[in-house]
């Protein structure tokens, strides 16, 4: 490394005050920072400090990311060539089984997350560092876990330049209008997420961007999806359990409207608790997996850099909601038992790396204790009693992350009273 | 009736570089400085020109706001020197010894015998008065304000930090005269908090005209006000006095013999140190008296107080009025290549409160840490890590925050009157992004000063 820091030292003074390339000083500096921690020193306050950085707290959530991003890649590749099984038996037939061709599904997984990724990373670093150079500091660690996620929580068929718009329009209106990393009121990739939801809807929902190719097979068969296929997430077909046309993997269930039995029965039959905790299911390219998500939980709480009375608390408030439903039980969603709710959709991947973000969360501890709570139950408020959006996760999360000030307003409040009263009693 | 208090929060940091229990002379001292920087919010008022001669006890400056308060040469010499800064803010006073000893003499007398006015105008005469801080704005004390109470932390938390006992040894006499002088400042009681897990020696646990509070917890449990606020919290409109055992000793010393006693032991820690021992001295010695020799190498830095809370004063400084330590660290002014050293290494050299580090596998092991920022300043994002440290009922990202926004309504609820700069060091030192918390504090006590009091 030797080497390296010399080119590091030799470089420095010509991005000093007064320096040939004073200008470009904030990149050089972000670039020069990763491969080491700088010289500087304390000047004010205690003289030693904690080893702990941004840079190493944000590294950890990216490595906590990685089963959710490796398991990511297998299932979209997964589930492309499960299409091609059912319109192709002859060639795939085999591959609707989740295990076999590994090797091609893997690489098809790859080569469709890796360019989302490429995108996301190229746009948003991009906006941040033209801020950084404007501000004139180097760039903030923000963005390299917004970076990752945002890949993880869109459809693995999402149009690149929407994601680069989306992007774009998340750090800039989402962030950086605050004042860059730590400022900003709500979660930049969900805001991300949100853009690409409202601005191009037709292309976000529905059923036809979840399984990567589901259009080029409706192209291919004429415009007509084909017998067998179904684009849909278990979370779209739970939604159509609400009105006359109730729909599981395509089969249209319509005898079935009234038997809210029969129908989760379909459900359960389609998406089996097993493989929805596996995350053998369509969905974001992130979110299915629990078993990845959970390691990635792991981490977090191990290393305490993901609150634990936040994802606890979503967790229980989404149970307990999903089990008072169970008791009011007007249509088949309803019926859904509760912890079913907790292991389909986004529910997991928000409550660990959605919900946790320390920036838009609520900051006391029983704030975020009620945070995390309130937002299990308005993703499934959302997901269940307004079918027009499948997946709650997302607009309950961003709902609290306005709400976060508010709730610690209440918080603090109570420790002003508290602190008030010792002198009264005294 | 003693209370005892135990603490949850809080954070040891392990640091090599203890002293030995063994006191030796320091080195004769060249000059001394008295610094009104050590002073916070005070406006000198010089009363000697650069050579003039001036004795021990005799006064070198006053306090613009309040000309009561002397400030007085520790020691026979002339004076050498005004050093000023920015805007001609004198910096340091500095007094060249002489080898004499003339002294400014006073009557010695029993402070048990005196009236409150008595012992006021006579601490203040002699100069006595800076040694006594006052809760709220941590500073030294009004001498127009009867307090209720007085806190004297018996023992010191800090990393590396003297031990008292030590330094009180056979001056059990003297610390008691200091604590009946002080009786008389207040309507309360003196208190005295000890350390619930340390017998402390004789001299300190035999104090009369006090109660005895305990108090058990990692740093700050040493912190006056820490105990300030578990067993008698400062409301708006109330004042605590606080005085440190060393002073309270010099205090008992000047009503016992009648003349300013500098003389001080000061404990030579930290890594970068050898012979670590306790050193006797005199008050605001330069530090090379201590220093000399004793470093193992030379890129240091030289700190007079304690590494979270102390002053840089480097090789040709002077000790901080109220100290009784140095601690020399080694400077932190190296690239860390990020896999071996630096942000990304597994970080077995580096002290953490957070689990990102193997700290919390190796409960025992010493650290030799630098002074190298581990990182660059940033917005704050990570929550909840202050909290950990912080054992006050008191939101510390909320009072930060009320303080960088200036709001003063919610400074004086979220508690800016109970605290100092040095009760948020370690929340400074956790701080994952790296903001210079004490400087905050002192901002906000800065603004309730000139706002509200």
């Amino acid at each position: 490394m030797k080497f390296l820091k010399d080119i590091v030292e030799n470089l420095d003074p010509k991005f000093e005050k007064g320096g040939k390339w004073e200008k470009f000083a904030p990149i050089y500096e972000t670039l020069a920072t990763f491969p080491f921690t700088p010289k500087h020193v304390t000047t004010k306050g205690a003289h030693i400090r904690d080893g702990v950085d941004l840079k190493r707290t944000m590294m950890t959530v990216i490595i906590a990311l990685i089963p959710a991003l490796l398991f990511g890649m297998y299932n979209t590749g997964h589930w492309h060539y499960e299409l091609l099984a059912i319109t192709n038996p002859a060639e795939y037939g085999t591959y609707i089984d989740f295990w076999t061709g590994f090797g091609d599904k893997l690489l098809f997984g790859f080569l469709k997350v890796l360019p989302l990724l490429i995108v996301s990373y190229g746009v948003g670093l991009g906006v941040e560092f033209i801020f950084a150079m404007i501000r004139g500091h180097a760039l903030h660690e923000g963005f390299l876990v917004t970076g990752m996620l945002i890949p993880l929580i869109v459809p693995a068929d999402v149009p690149l330049w929407m994601v680069g718009v989306a992007v774009a329009f998340a750090v800039l209106i989402g962030k950086e209008v605050f004042g860059g990393t730590g400022m900003n009121i709500v979660n930049i990739a969900l805001t991300a997420r949100a853009f690409l939801f409202f601005a191009y809807p037709t292309k976000m929902s529905g059923d036809k961007v979840w399984k990567s190719g589901t259009n080029d097979i409706i192209a291919a068969n004429g415009g007509e999806i084909p017998d067998g296929v179904s684009g849909a997430t278990p979370l779209g077909d739970l939604a159509s359990f609400v009105g006359e046309n109730p729909v599981v993997n395509g089969e249209d269930l319509k005898g079935l409207v009234g038997d809210h039995s029969a129908l989760l029965d379909k459900f359960e039959a389609a998406y089996t608790p097993m493989d929805s905790f596996l995350g053998f299911i369509p969905g974001s390219i992130g979110e299915t997996s629990m078993i990845a998500i959970l390691i990635g939980a792991g981490i977090l709480l191990f290393t305490g850099v993901g609150s634990w009375r936040i994802m606890f608390s979503f967790f229980l408030g989404g149970y307990l909601f999903g089990g008072l439903m169970n008791l009011i039980g007007v249509n088949a969603y309803m019926d859904l038992p509760p912890w079913y709710h907790l292991i389909l959709g986004g529910f997991a991947f928000g409550a660990v790396f959605m919900a946790t973000d320390p920036v838009t969360a609520a900051q006391t501890k029983w704030g975020k204790f009620w945070y995390g709570f309130l937002g299990g139950i308005f993703a499934l408020v959302i997901r269940v009693l307004n079918p027009a959006y499948p997946e709650g996760v997302m607009l309950a999360i961003l709902f609290m992350n306005v709400c976060a000030p508010l709730i610690d307003h209440y918080v603090v409040q109570v420790n002003i009273a508290r602190r008030k009263k010792r002198f009264k009693t005294a | 009736m003693s209370k005892t208090i135990k603490l949850k929060k809080g954070l040891d940091i392990k640091l090599i570089g203890e002293a030995d229990k063994v006191t030796v002379d320091a080195k004769p001292s060249k000059e001394i400085a008295i610094k009104p920087t050590d002073f916070p919010g005070l406006t000198p008022k010089v009363i000697l020109k650069p050579g003039e001669k001036v004795k021990r006890g005799e006064t070198l400056f006053f306090d613009k706001q309040n000309e009561k308060v002397r400030y007085v040469s520790p020691v026979s010499g002339t004076l050498k020197e005004i050093v000023r800064g920015a805007k001609r803010r004198i910096l340091s006073v500095i007094v060249t010894l002489d080898g004499k000893d003339d002294v400014e003499q006073f009557e010695p007398v029993d402070p048990n015998s005196l009236s409150r006015d008595e012992v006021r105008e006579l601490m203040l005469k002699s100069g006595h008065w800076p040694f006594i801080r006052q809760r709220p704005l941590d500073k030294v004390a009004n001498p127009d304000i009867t307090p209720k109470a007085i806190f004297i932390s018996g023992f010191d938390s800090a990393p590396l930090a003297a031990d008292l006992d030590y330094i009180a040894r056979h001056q059990g006499e003297f610390f008691q005269k200091g604590i009946d002088a002080l009786a008389k400042l207040t309507d309360g009681k003196v208190n005295l908090v000890l350390n619930k897990f340390y017998s402390p020696d004789e001299a300190i646990k035999s104090a009369k005209n006090c109660v005895i509070n305990y108090i058990a917890g990692k740093h700050p449990a040493g912190n006056v006000g820490t105990q300030i606020h578990h067993f008698d919290p400062i409301d708006k409109g109330q004042f605590v006095f606080t005085v440190k055992v060393q002073d309270v000793i010099a205090i008992g010393k000047f009503f016992a013999n009648g003349s300013f006693d500098s003389t001080r032991i000061v404990a030579l820690t930290g890594s970068e140190a050898k012979n670590r021992k306790y050193y006797r001295t005199i008050l605001g010695t330069d530090v090379s008296a201590i220093i000399n020799d004793n470093l193992v190498q030379d890129n240091v830095r030289i700190i007079s107080g304690n590494a979270l809370t102390g002053e840089n004063v480097g090789n040709d400084g002077h000790l901080g009025f109220y100290d009784t330590q140095i601690t020399v660290l080694p400077e932190g002014n190296q690239y860390k290549f990020f896999l071996t050293e630096g942000w990304l290494g597994l970080g077995f050299d580096k002290f953490s409160s957070h689990r990102l580090f193997p700290t919390w596998l190796m409960q025992n092991k010493k650290y030799r840490l630098d002074t190298n920022l581990n990182g660059e300043e940033r917005g704050f994002v990570v929550t909840g890590e202050m909290d950990k440290v912080m054992p006050f009922d008191i939101l510390p990202m909320q009072l930060i925050k009320a303080i960088m926004v200036e709001d003063i309504e919610a400074m004086e609820n979220l508690g800016i009157y109970e605290v100092a700069p040095e009760d948020f060091a370690l929340c400074e030192y956790v701080c994952t992004s790296k903001v210079n918390i004490q400087e905050k504090i002192r901002e906000g006590l800065e603004v309730i000063e000139r706002e509200t009091m």
